[in-house]
Order: structure tokens, then sequence, then C-alpha cells
């Protein structure tokens, strides 16, 4: 099994460790991984602005980065839903194809293909789940509060196996944090006001730690918490699963 | 104004911001644990939504059977092709009928004609006697929200505006008094009433008769009292058979206000000895959207309002931010279909979280409709120069491996070494309120290089 691990561009340029975390996760679970040199992004940004025809290229780039893995592996819960739900705009050779149907956020990966739950990290803290949107409700990583369907979550299934963790429930389990890409800067008020909901919420439910499958989330809140010198450290998933304290 | 725009206003008092969406968060709430109690609910929303699908593929015939049944039971059905000539059909039955005094139940219909000024500039009285509807009638404005169109409005303001408006005396806001003071003035107005408007919630072509919900039982207080009822339908408000009602029904009103069902779901089949019903069937750009591959099912819409109760950001933005008749996820993509320039930053009022779409009674699609607009919105509408030209220049840089990476250490090194005040000035919207991240000299890519040497 050869996995292509694609780590998308913010975290590659401002969240290395992140991606780090990722890598030594998957080869602690005895995958071999490889990192396409010289990939980009997956067009999200582009796509989600309206730009969809002007991310034609970095679509097309991305499919030759990563065609040739039986899986693609990503820490981010919005690109892979990206690829796997827009990348329609590509003609749908055998390569696209495949790497749509290939691709897996890390989470989903370890529990559905390497069919793990333990992966024997420990973390003793106190830990609120941000779940992500495109996570939750495009590739369906946890069931949401919107529908009527029995409750699971991967991301739970993998973190009450973390040794010493505390997960901690929320007042409203999966709101959206405002981040939205350029929403964050075309609706600034409301993607501020959103962030700073969603952290109250962490803060009155006794968290010491957020954690979520999307750093672009995670980056929007901690932006927020540092800016407000708030009582909370923000975690990629992937780190805490990668953790040994 | 923008939407972003007029959403920045309501944020400037914070406190109004919290107490609007606690009071929407309330209402999904109680849709959750309502939905929760049917068993098969996601079941219910397949079939209604299959329903529907079948309807907007066979609306021509429907419409026609509707039609012939109806006027078999006495109704008069009237076609009105836009709002103009919806105003014009009502106006014309009311002369008709010597009628100077009208009382109108909900109907976003008549919101989206802009019947009451038309009809008000001839010299006839409109009342609303939705008491959600009476109140923003009184403080002249329009509804926020399509099932709680005064949402908007403490108990406080709306004490405030009956002192003004009923001659009531200060009473801190007492919702108890604040009704009953109500109920005597609308009272009076449905006694004198010439004749009665009403919305549809459904059409069932197979008996020409429809429906109408309310809680207040204020559609049937005007219908029963005045000669002549008028009730104006869009296209699609058609459903095929009778049984079908036991479906949209049930999910109506959980997804509204999680209420099992509304107090009066009020079937009229036939007009009562002596009087005279009429039936106006509006299409007013429904056609239109018809024939948008994309955007077909959101005429599914039932008008419960679900979407607008979870959205994150009409929670926190209100309803008149959105500056349409119908506001929140469905009407920012219904809008554009009626007016794309005007309405054209509705479909970027969104997060595209999904919720709405999740949470529809009718499985209507809408955050990927939103995003089907943006496309559309990005060509047709000029957008503003620097982010049209910052994401086309970044189309052209994530499409190179090379001019990205050169980019990428240039973006991370002006990072690191700028001082704060730079990098959180004015110029940069992220860090108005949110910190940027702090870099590490190395990329994951330059990491990974080393790792592997």
């Amino acid at each position: 099994m050869k996995v292509g691990l694609f780590i998308p561009c913010y975290i590659n340029q401002l969240y290395p460790k992140v991606g780090i975390a990722t890598l030594e996760l998957l080869e602690k679970l005895g995958v071999d991984v490889d990192y396409p040199i010289g990939q980009t992004c997956c067009g999200q940004p582009l796509g989600n602005s309206g730009y969809e025809e002007e991310s034609k290229g970095a679509c097309k780039l991305f499919i030759e980065n990563f065609k040739n893995y039986d899986y693609i592996v990503c820490p981010s819960g919005s690109c892979v839903y990206h690829v796997k739900k827009h990348f329609d705009i590509l003609e749908q050779t055998d390569d696209v194809i495949n790497v749509r149907s290939n691709i897996y956020e890390l989470t989903q990966f370890i529990f559905q293909i390497l069919v793990k739950t333990n992966v024997g990290a420990s973390f003793p803290y106190k830990v609120g789940i941000h779940k992500s949107c495109h996570g939750l409700r495009g590739l369906r990583l946890g069931s949401c509060s919107e529908r009527m369907d029995a409750p699971y979550s991967i991301e739970e299934n993998l973190l009450k196996e973390v040794k010493g963790i505390q997960l901690k429930t929320l007042n409203r389990v999966d709101e959206c944090c405002g981040f939205g890409g350029t929403f964050s800067i075309f609706e600034e008020a409301i993607s501020v006001k959103m962030g700073k909901d969603r952290i109250q919420d962490h803060l009155n439910s006794d968290v010491e730690v957020i954690t979520g499958t999307d750093q672009s989330c995670l980056m929007h809140l901690e932006g927020l918490i540092n800016r407000n010198n708030q009582p909370l450290r923000v975690m990629h998933i992937a780190e805490i699963l990668n953790s040994t304290l | 104004m923008s939407h972003a725009k007029e959403a920045e206003l309501f944020n400037n008092d914070e406190a109004k911001v919290n107490w609007h969406d606690q009071a929407l968060w309330f209402v999904r709430n109680k849709r959750d644990k309502a939905a929760n109690t049917v068993k098969g609910w996601e079941a219910l929303r397949n079939l209604a939504s299959a329903i529907k699908s079948n309807v907007l593929s066979n609306l021509d015939n429907y419409l026609i059977q509707f039609e012939e049944n109806a006027q078999k039971n006495g109704i008069h059905i009237h076609w009105a092709a836009d709002a103009k000539a919806h105003n014009k059909i009502v106006h014309d039955i009311l002369l008709k009928n010597n009628a100077k005094k009208v009382v109108k139940s909900k109907s976003m219909l008549t919101e989206e004609c802009h019947l009451n000024p038309y009809l008000e500039a001839r010299g006839i009285e409109v009342i609303d006697t939705d008491l959600g509807e009476r109140i923003v009638q009184l403080a002249k404005e329009p509804p926020s929200h399509i099932v709680l169109p005064a949402i908007h409005k403490t108990k406080e303001e709306v004490d405030v505006l009956f002192q003004k408006h009923l001659g009531t005396i200060p009473s801190n806001g007492d919702p108890q008094y604040l009704t009953n003071e109500a109920r005597k003035h609308l009272r009076d107005k449905f006694l004198k009433a010439d004749a009665a408007l009403t919305g549809v919630n459904f059409a069932v072509a197979e008996t020409g008769g429809f429906v109408v919900c309310t809680n207040e039982g204020n559609a049937d207080m005007g219908i029963h009292l005045a000669k002549v009822h008028i009730a104006s339908m869009g296209i699609e408000k058609i459903i095929p058979q009778e049984k079908h009602l036991g479906i949209f029904l049930r999910l109506l009103a959980r997804s509204a206000t999680g209420q099992p069902i509304t107090t009066y779901s009020s079937h009229f089949n036939k007009p009562s000895l002596g009087k005279e019903m009429h039936i106006i069937i509006v299409d007013n750009g429904r056609t239109e959207q018809l024939g948008r591959e994309h955007f077909r099912s959101s005429l599914n819409c039932i008008r419960c309002g679900a979407c607008m109760n979870t959205c994150p950001i009409y929670r926190r933005s209100g309803g008149h931010s959105y500056k349409a008749t119908i506001p929140g996820p469905i009407g920012s993509i219904l809008s554009p279909g009626m007016d794309l320039k005007k309405h054209s930053s509705l479909p970027f009022a969104s997060t595209l979280c999904g919720s709405c779409s999740d949470v529809c009674p009718v499985k209507i699609n809408i955050h990927e409709q939103l995003y089907q607009w943006r496309q559309i919105i990005t060509k047709d509408i000029k957008q503003p120069t620097v982010k049209a030209t910052t994401l086309k220049m970044a189309g052209r840089v994530l499409a190179n491996s090379k001019l990205y990476g050169f980019l990428g250490k240039s973006a991370r090194f002006m990072l690191k070494h700028l001082p704060k005040f730079i990098i959180n000035s004015k110029l940069n919207t992220w860090g108005k309120a949110r910190d940027l991240p702090k870099v590490e000299h190395d990329n994951f890519e330059d990491w990974y290089k080393k790792r592997k040497s």
C-alpha cells in the first residue's frame, strides 16, 4: 500500500508541525508514506470564492502529483471534501476518478482503512472537539445534530482511546466557527463573532485544549484566543494522536 | 449595501446579537427535539423531497388538474405571470365586491409582490392579522423571518410600538397584556373586513382544495367572517394527492417551530353558501428558476424557516441584513434568480457549513446551490478589483509549483520579520480581531526534504 501525503497549502506554509505530526503518526502506524514534492493546493479557496474556473490549473497539478498512489491522506477534512466534491470541473479521466475516490481525511483513513482506534497516544488534558463542517457534513466523519441518524463520530472513536484524555461535551456540539475561507475576510464581523462564540462554549465547558481535523478553523480560533489572551490551547488532532506525554 | 456591511452594523450591538442568536437557537433546539420523536424522520424527508421532485417535473399537468378540480368546486382560479398581474387581479376582485377593508393572514408571496403598498395606494386598508406581521406592519418594517416575522423585536420594543399605535399603557413588555390588547384591536378589524386574503401552504391537485396553516387561527377568523376569500399561491405549492399532506404537515410544523402540528391546519375546498373564493396562481420568476438545472430544487421549499434558525450567520446578522423578501440561506439561493445584481452578495453570506441542507425538511442542497451561485456571480457581476485580481493571480500561482514555493517563502519571511503593527494594520482584515499564526523558518516541504537527505 503506497500512500501519498497531501499537506494543504496553509499547513505547509504556516503549520509545518501539523504536517510533521501527521507524517510521524502514519509512519508509527506502519504506513509507507511518501510526500510528493511540488504539491500546492486543491483549489478550494478559489472555488469557494466563485473562481472555480481559475482553479483548474491547481486541480490538474494536484491530480498529476497524486495519481500514482493507492491512497491519498490529508490532515484536513475540508480539502479532502473539495477534491471529492468539486473536482467534477475536470474531465473525469481514470486518474481523476481514482484520486477522487482514494483520498481520505487522516482520522477517516485510520478508522476506515487501517481499522484502528487506538494509536498508542497519551495526552492528559481536558479536550474539546471542534467538529469542522466540511469533515462533518461533507465527509460525514460523524453524525451531525441536524439529522436524526444514529450518533457516531470517528474523531471521538480515536480520541477516546488516547490515554489520560478527558473529552468535554459542548453546549452546541457542531456549530460552525465562522472561518469559511475568504468568508473570514469578506464577512469579517460575523466571522469573528462566530469564532468568539465557539471559544466561549469551550471555555464554559472547562476545556483546556481545542482540537479538530481542520487547521484552518483552528487557525481562526487560535487567532482570536491569542489576541484576547484566553486560557486555551489549540492543537490539530494529528498532534494529539501523535503525542506521548 | 452588501450583506457584510449590514451584518457589521447589526454587530455593533453585541448584546442584541447574542439575544437574537439565542432566541433562534432555542427554536432550532425545539425542532431537534420534535424531529427526534418521529421515527423515520430521515425517511420522511426523503419522501417529501421525492414528492416535490415529482411535482416539479410534472408541474404543468398538476396545475391544470388543480385548476379543473377547484373550478368544479366553485372556486375562481386566476393566473398571474408576475407580481404586477397578481396585484391587479386582487384589486379587481376587491373592486368588483366593493371591498374597502381587507384582513390578510401570513403570506410571503404577497410580500414578494409588494401587495400592501399597491392596495394602500388605491385607498384600501390592509391589516396583517398574524401578530408578528401586525407588529412589523405597525413599525413599517418588512418581516425579518418568514415564520417569525418580528423575531428581531424585543417585547419591550413591542410595548412602545403598541403604546404609540394601539394606545396601550406601559407594561414593561408584559406579553399577556400586549397580546390581549392586540387581540382586541384585531377582533375589531376582523369584524369590519370586506375581504380576507391568505397564502396557501399546500394545494392538492387531486381535489382542488388547499391548506392554510396558522398558529393563531387568524386566517380562519378572516375567511369565515368576510364575504370574499382570496388565496395567493406560487405555482410550486402543489402536491399531487391529499394523502401526501400527512408527510408535509408533519415535517412543516416540527421544522418551523418544533410543534407536532400547527395549531390550525385549515382545509378549504369550496366557498360557503353566498360567499366567493378565489385562488391566484402566481409565477413571478418561478418557471425561470425551474429552468435552471442547479437551482431547480430551491422550489421544493415549504417555507418552514428551519434554515434560518440553524444558520449561524442569519442568527448573528438578523433577517433585515439580507435586504430580500426571503432572508437567510433559502432566500440567498432564491433571490439571485429574481435580481442577480441586487442580491449578488447573498450567496457569499455563508461559510458553506451545510447545516441548512441537513436541517431542510425537503432536502434542498442549499449550501451547494450557494456555491453554484458564486460561480455565476463572479462571471456576471463586477467584483471588487482587489478580490478578483488576487484570486485570479492565486489561480496561476497554485498551478505552478516553483512560483508557489517562492511566494510561500517570501510570505513566511514577511510574517516572521515585519513588526506586528504593520502586519495587523488596516490593510489586513484578518488582523482586526485575530492574530496571525506565528511562523517557523521552514515550511513542511523544506523540513521534509532535509529529513530525507
